[in-house]
């Protein structure tokens, strides 16, 4: 099983790789909404049976998988953008960045010692990594909803580190993790929906009046 | 035991009737009601606490305590001025903000009983999300920036916090403990943990909690966030989630010190603290908007705090008693503020000038909190602000002294410089005609604070004395 594990979780470091090279947002939502679902699946592959697992598997997908890429899908309809325009990191420097990125969470996780039990699993590096790529996406891009995908793709990161304590961590943390994961995207959609009306665009680089001189 | 959960159900109870009263004017009064109620709520709590839940994960200990005694009392005045303040501005429908002022009421409280980080971390990212609303208030391309800047780093911050909690979590697991996020237990074990986990579990935690309290330099949200959102928004900001933020730092505090990283993390923040001042003390100079000012004293404070922390030892009966006064008096300085604001139409000193001719009370609570808040005797700031510079030098840490001294001069220079031209200045000719003057509602519930600020110079009552003591005894690696 460890070994589907191990594939899973390559899938979803190319799945960084795609929405750092793309520019249409329908496409992103898309591939984050993918990498939500795997997320979902591999605690099922690493952990025995359990029906506290079967309820964490069951609400990564229902969140990550289905309702914050609907809520995101009709921000995108809504404001009427399909990509992202001119970001200020380019898509090829973003993939050269992205998979240096990459790189640099495979050699910081060699550093720090796996439970016996996790030994040989690409858990810390693929969480690394995908926050990096996040984090990349969050200040390279423009569009406020290039910026909420960026966030998901970190939250996408720290989520497959957690999964390693998927057994551990009381259901109810999980639960609330994932119920405020879901009002803050909820929240950050209506805000994007009050931004492209006050802007009629939604370019974050023109939300610049309060800026220091 | 079942008086706790009635402490967090109420205010969302609360929400719950907000949401359901269709009049403007008398959803306003569901607020005063609610916070009188967790008001006396708290006191009771307080002298009688409640023993731990039996599965620790909730408890009121003294650090809990002081927050929530902090958040009460800021909540239950700013709730009464929120009264007089809606009613001037009747024609923005209110429903969004009374229910988000509830749930993030709920919220706090939450973060002020729980002993279990996960369940922490929850209830931090609520009073997080349900802030963004209120930021919202005034629906301006202004305020809309500012939210937007809030949400986005404030999210981040806060799911870096989350991460560094799972690298916590599995310190255990590699050092082949059980795995927990309970206090308590956490704090038994600190010092078997995984070092390299530990270490790496530390600095995301110092990370995130760090830019939620707008510690530099992760602080770049907090001028636009305070400069748009209004004065009892500003309030419960550099008030309440300051104190929420700060509380859920102590907790990683009392896990550094039982552990054998204290020094690193002490001196880590330390640092940070020291470079909040000095970036509080450069942007202050010449800022031609009093909000956004105030934001940079929010954090200036936040920066002493932590340089308090960095401290150690006797420096943390002053970090938590200048927790109390920093919360108290900032809400004295955005409700003054923010009537200021209403009265001139403006926030720039260009127009704003002499505010104690126009609006006399705010005009002269406004001046009086900025002499509080810049560490002036007699007020409680200076008691605390005193506190820590004397404990520095009784740890011959000279130069940390001399640092805080000058940045505190140089603050109160750049403050004065706006604050008393707008509050003692010429009124101006040319002045745009508002309906706004001093009237008790908005008027009394700062002056309350401003009570509360000059006798926590005067006289600490003995009670608070003792919390404050039981407090920093568990900051020192006590139980």
């Amino acid at each position: 099983m460890t070994a589907l594990a191990d594939q899973l979780l390559v899938l979803c470091l190319l799945l960084n790789f795609a929405v750092l090279g793309t520019s249409r947002l329908a496409f992103s939502v898309r591939a984050v909404a993918l990498q939500g679902v795997v997320l979902g699946v591999l605690p099922a592959l690493v952990h025995p049976f359990s029906w506290h697992l079967v309820a964490i598997v069951a609400g990564i997908i229902l969140v990550k998988g289905a309702a914050i890429p609907i809520l995101i899908v009709r921000a995108i309809l809504k404001a009427d953008i399909q990509r992202e325009f001119e970001p200020f990191i380019g898509y090829i420097p973003s993939l050269v960045l992205g998979a240096i990125f990459t790189a640099l969470a495979f050699i910081f996780a060699s550093r720090l010692p796996l439970a016996p039990e996790h030994e040989g699993l690409l858990f810390v590096p693929a969480s690394l990594a995908t926050l990096m790529c996040g984090f990349l996406v969050l200040m390279g891009r423009r569009k406020a909803i290039s910026q909420v995908i960026g966030y998901l793709l970190m939250e996408n990161g720290i989520f497959i580190f957690g999964l390693l304590l998927a057994e551990a961590m009381p259901v109810m943390v999980e639960a609330g993790a994932l119920l405020d994961l879901l009002v803050g995207v909820f929240v950050m959609g209506i805000v994007i929906n009050h931004i492209s009306r006050e802007f009629s665009s939604l370019d974050t680089s023109r939300l610049s009046t309060l800026r220091e001189e | 035991m079942y008086l706790i959960w009635i402490f967090v159900l109420l205010p969302l109870l609360g929400a719950l009737v907000a949401w359901l009263i269709p009049d403007n004017r008398r959803r306003a009064l569901v607020l005063p009601v609610v916070a009188a109620l967790h008001l006396a709520l708290t006191v009771t709590l307080l002298v009688q606490t409640p023993p731990p839940s039996p599965d620790r994960w909730i408890f009121l200990d003294p650090l809990g305590k002081l927050s929530l005694l902090c958040n009460s009392i800021l909540f239950f005045v700013c709730a009464n001025y929120a009264v007089g303040y809606l009613k001037l501005r009747r024609k923005r429908p209110n429903r969004v903000l009374c229910i988000s002022l509830l749930v993030c009421l709920s919220a706090m409280t939450l973060v002020a009983i729980a002993q279990h980080l996960g369940l922490l971390w929850i209830a931090l990212e609520m009073t997080t999300i349900t802030m963004a609303p209120l930021i919202y208030f005034n629906r301006n391309a202004r305020s809309i920036e500012a939210t937007w800047k809030y949400l986005l780093i404030c999210s981040v911050g806060i799911a870096i916090a989350l991460l560094g909690l799972f690298f916590l979590a599995y310190s255990t697991i590699v050092a082949k403990q059980e795995v927990t996020l309970l206090l308590g237990t956490l704090i038994d074990t600190a010092a078997d943990l995984h070092a390299g986990w530990r270490h790496a579990a530390f600095i995301f935690l110092l990370v995130g909690f760090g830019s939620k309290m707008g510690l530099a330099p992760l602080h770049t949200w907090k001028p636009d966030a305070y400069g748009e959102a209004p004065g009892l928004v500003g309030a419960l900001l550099a008030g309440g989630l300051v104190n929420c933020a700060l509380l859920a730092l102590l907790r990683v505090y009392q896990i550094a010190v039982a552990s054998t990283e204290a020094e690193l993390f002490q001196e880590v923040l330390l640092g940070m603290g020291l470079l909040s001042m000095a970036f509080a003390a450069v942007f202050m100079a010449r800022q031609s908007d009093f909000k956004r000012m105030l934001a940079y004293s929010s954090v200036e404070h936040v920066g002493i705090i932590a340089v308090a922390l960095g401290l150690g030892k006797g420096a943390l009966f002053g970090a938590l008693l200048h927790m109390v006064n920093n919360a108290l008096t900032k809400g004295v300085l955005f409700l003054s503020c923010g009537n200021i604001h209403r009265a001139y139409n403006s926030k720039s000193t260009q127009f704003v000038r002499g505010a104690l001719r126009r609006t006399p009370w705010s005009g002269a609570l406004f001046l009086a909190a900025f002499l509080a808040i810049t560490g002036s005797p007699p007020f409680g700031p200076f008691v605390s602000e005193f506190t820590i510079v004397s404990s520095a030098f009784v740890q011959q840490n000279y130069w940390t002294a001399a640092l805080f001294l000058l940045f505190l001069a140089m603050i109160f220079m750049g403050m004065a410089s706006t604050v008393i031209p707008v509050v003692l200045g010429k009124v101006p000719d040319d002045l745009e005609r508002t309906p706004y003057r001093d009237t008790a509602p908005t008027v009394w519930p700062p002056l309350v604070l401003m009570a509360l600020v000059l006798m926590l110079g005067l006289w600490l009552p003995e009670s608070l004395q003792e919390l404050l003591h039981q407090a920093a005894g568990l900051l020192e690696g006590g139980r």
